[in-house]
C-alpha cells in the first residue's frame, strides 16, 4: 500500500472525526437551548407577574399585603383576606393529611403483606392523579350536603360552648366554607405526602430496623424511634411538598370555599383563597387596578409556593441522599 | 399495668390507627369514583358525544365541542412538550453532572412540577391573550405545555441516569459520537420509561382546569379553530357544575366521569408500560 493512500485514509478519518465533533457540538447546544427554555419560562412567569402587578403595588404600597379590604366598587384592594384563606385552608389540610399519610406510609412499609404493597401503593398514587376538578365537583355535590347535615351540627354541639375553640365553629352550618375547603384539600394532598413518606421510609437501612427488632422492639417503637428520626428531614420535605400543593390548589377549593371576600373568625364561614379569587374574578376583571391587584395576588402566591417548594426539594434531597450508613 | 403490656398496647393502637389511615385513603378513592359513576354514568349517551353544549334553559345537549376542543388542545400540548422535554432531559443527563446551569435548571424544573397551575394561566394570559388580542386554543396549549414540560424533563433525565455506564462505554468504544450514543443507545434503551413520562404528562394536563380559564376560555359552539376561544372539558365542567340548570349539572358529572376515567386509564397504562420492560 502506498504512502499516499495511507495519508488519504488518515485524512478521511480526520474529516470524519471533525464531522462528529461538529455534530456533537450542535447536539450539545441544541439540548442546552431546550433546557434554557425551561429556565426562561420560570423567569418569564416571575417577570410578567411583577410587571403586571406594578400598578397595584405602586398604588397601595407594601400595605397591599396586610390590607383587610377587597372592594371592586371602591377600587380598593388588599391581599390579607385571600392570604388568610389560603393559609388557614392549607393548615387544616396539613393537620388532617400529615397523620393520615404517616399511617399510610407506616402501613405500606411495615405491616402490609408484601404482595399487597404494590397494588395498595399504586391505588394511593392513582388518588394523586385524579384531576382536582373532580375533587371539586365531588366536594360540592356530595361532601358539602353531608357535612352540613351531619358533621357541622355535631361539631357545634360538642365544641360550640368551649371558649375560643367554640368561635371557630360558630355560624350557620351551610356546608361550604373554610373548613370544608381544608378537608377537601387534605384528601388531595394525602397521596403526595404519603408517597414521599413511603419512599423515605424505604431508605432506612434494614440493619437498623432489624437490630431494634432483635432487641425486642415493637413495630410502633421501631417506626417511632428508629425510622422517623432517621428520615426526619425527608418527612418534613414531603410535608412541605404537600403544603406547596395545598397553597396553590385552585379548582378543589373554588368549588367549596364559598368565595366571600371577608375574614370571619369562624371556620364554618365562607372565605376565599388566592387561587379561588383569581379563578372567580380574573375572567371578568376590569383593566386597571383590579386586574393588576389580581396579578399581585398571583405574584404573592407564586413567591410563597416557590419558597415552600424550594425548601421541600432541598429537604427531600437531603433525606433521600442519606442512604447507607 | 406492666411496662410490657403498655408497650404492646401502644403498638396495637399505633398499628390499628395506621390501618385505619390506609382504609381511609382507599375509601376516599372508591367513594369519589363511586359518586362519579353514580351521577355521571346516566349522562353518558349518544347525545353526550354528538351534541354541542346546550344554551341556557334548553333541554338535552352534549359535550361534543368540549371533547373535541380538549382533545385538540392536549394533542398540541403533547406535540410541543414532548420534544422540548426530552431534549432538555437529555441535556441534564448527558451534560448536567457538573454544570451549574444544569443544577439551576433541575431546581427550576422541580419547582415547576408543583407550582400553582393558575399562576401559569396568568402568565400566558399576559404573554399571549392580552398582547395577541384574545383568548385562543393556542394560548391554552402553551399554558398546558408549561405544566407538561417539567414532567417530561424529570422522567427523561431520571430514566437516562439509570442506563448502566458500561452500555455508554461500549458505544463510545466502537467510535460512536456523543449524539449517536445518546439518541441511538441510551435514549433507545429507556424508551419505555420516557414514554411513561410523556403519558404521565398527558394525564396531568388533561384534567387541568385553572390554566385554561384565562387562556382557552370556553366556546359554546363547535370550533376547531385554535386561534379562537375553544371549548374544553375542564372549564365546561366548572361552569356547568356551578350553574342552576339540572341538565348542565348532569353534563358536568358526565364530563367529570369521562375525564377521571381517561386520566386513570392513562396513569394505569403508563405504569403497565413501565413495568413491562425491566428498566435496569
Amino acid at each position: 500500500m502506498s504512502e499516499a493512500a495511507d495519508t488519504g485514509q488518515v485524512d478521511l478519518y480526520a474529516a470524519k472525526i471533525n464531522k462528529f465533533k461538529l455534530q456533537d457540538m450542535v447536539f450539545h447546544k441544541t439540548t442546552l437551548l431546550f433546557a434554557f427554555v425551561v429556565l426562561v419560562a420560570l423567569a418569564g412567569i416571575l417577570a410578567t407577574l411583577t410587571i403586571e402587578a406594578m400598578p397595584a403595588l405602586k398604588s397601595f404600597g407594601p400595605s397591599f399585603l396586610w390590607a383587610n379590604v377587597w372592594s371592586v366598587p371602591d377600587d380598593q384592594y388588599g391581599a390579607l383576606i385571600a392570604i388568610y384563606g389560603t393559609l388557614v385552608t392549607s393548615a387544616i389540610a396539613l393537620l388532617i393529611a400529615v397523620p393520615v399519610s404517616f399511617g399510610i406510609a407506616l402501613f405500606l412499609t411495615e405491616t402490609c403483606p408484601v404482595w399487597l404493597r404494590r397494588p395498595l401503593g399504586t391505588a394511593i398514587e392513582l388518588l394523586a392523579g385524579v384531576p382536582s376538578i373532580v375533587y371539586g365537583i365531588w366536594g360540592l355535590f356530595v361532601f358539602v350536603p353531608l357535612f352540613a347535615k351531619h358533621v357541622q351540627p355535631m361539631l357545634q354541639k360538642v365544641l360550640g360552648d368551649v371558649p375560643v375553640v367554640g368561635g371557630w365553629f360558630a355560624g350557620p352550618p351551610i356546608g361550604i366554607g373554610i373548613l370544608t375547603a381544608g378537608i377537601v384539600l387534605s384528601l388531595m394532598v394525602i397521596p403526595f405526602i404519603a408517597s414521599v413518606m413511603r419512599d423515605v421510609f424505604d431508605t432506612v437501612p434494614p440493619v437498623l430496623k432489624e437490630s431494634s427488632y432483635g432487641m425486642g422492639c415493637t413495630t410502633w417503637e421501631v417506626v417511632w424511634n428508629i425510622v422517623l428520626p432517621y428520615t426526619r428531614v425527608g418527612v418534613i420535605g414531603g410535608i412541605m411538598l404537600g403544603l406547596g400543593r395545598a397553597l396553590g390548589e385552585t379548582m378543589a377549593v373554588t368549588f367549596v370555599i364559598g368565595n366571600a371576600n371577608r375574614i370571619v373568625g369562624s371556620l364554618f364561614a365562607p372565605g376565599t383563597s388566592i387561587a379561588s379569587t383569581l379563578a372567580n374574578e380574573f375572567g371578568e376583571a376590569d383593566p386597571g387596578l383590579h386586574i393588576s391587584s389580581l396579578f399581585a395576588l398571583g405574584l404573592v402566591l407564586f413567591v410563597i409556593t416557590f419558597v415552600v417548594l424550594a425548601i421541600s426539594r432541598w429537604l427531600i434531597k437531603r433525606g433521600v441522599a442519606k442512604q447507607g450508613i | 399495668m406492666t411496662l410490657y403490656s403498655r408497650r404492646l398496647l401502644t403498638n396495637r393502637i399505633g398499628i390499628a390507627l395506621s390501618m385505619i389511615a390506609m382504609v381511609f385513603g382507599l375509601a376516599a378513592l372508591l367513594w369519589i369514583l363511586w359518586t362519579l359513576f353514580y351521577n355521571g354514568f346516566s349522562a353518558l349517551s349518544w347525545d353526550f358525544f354528538t351534541q354541542d353544549t346546550p344554551a341556557p334553559g334548553t333541554e338535552g345537549g352534549g359535550l361534543r365541542n368540549a371533547i373535541v376542543g380538549s382533545l385538540m388542545i392536549v394533542v398540541v400540548t403533547t406535540l410541543v412538550s414532548t420534544p422540548i422535554g426530552i431534549l432538555a432531559g437529555i441535556y441534564l443527563a448527558e451534560y448536567g453532572a457538573t454544570s451549574r446551569f444544569a443544577a439551576v435548571t433541575r431546581f427550576v424544573t422541580d419547582i415547576m412540577l408543583s407550582a400553582p397551575s393558575i399562576v401559569v394561566g396568568l402568565f400566558v394570559y399576559a404573554l399571549m391573550v392580552a398582547t395577541l388580542g384574545g383568548f385562543s386554543g393556542w394560548a391554552g396549549s402553551v399554558a398546558l405545555s408549561l405544566i407538561a414540560i417539567p414532567v417530561v424533563v424529570r422522567t427523561t433525565e431520571n430514566m437516562l441516569l439509570l442506563v448502566p455506564i458500561s452500555l455508554r462505554e461500549a458505544a463510545f468504544a466502537v467510535g460512536a459520537p456523543r449524539w449517536q450514543v445518546s439518541l441511538k443507545v441510551t435514549l433507545r434503551a429507556v424508551k419505555a420509561g420516557v414514554l411513561t413520562g410523556v403519558l404521565l404528562a398527558i394525564a396531568r394536563v388533561t384534567g387541568e382546569t385553572a390554566p385554561l380559564l384565562f387562556t382557552a376560555l370556553n366556546n359554546q359552539f363547535y370550533s376547531t379553530d385554535m386561534s379562537q376561544p375553544m371549548g374544553n372539558l375542564p372549564v365546561v365542567i366548572f361552569q356547568f357544575a356551578m350553574s342552576p340548570y339540572d341538565n348542565w349539572v348532569s353534563l358536568a358529572w358526565g364530563g367529570a366521569l369521562l375525564i377521571a376515567l381517561l386520566v386513570l386509564a392513562i396513569n394505569i397504562g403508563a405504569r403497565v408500560i413501565f413495568h413491562q420492560k425491566d428498566n435496569f
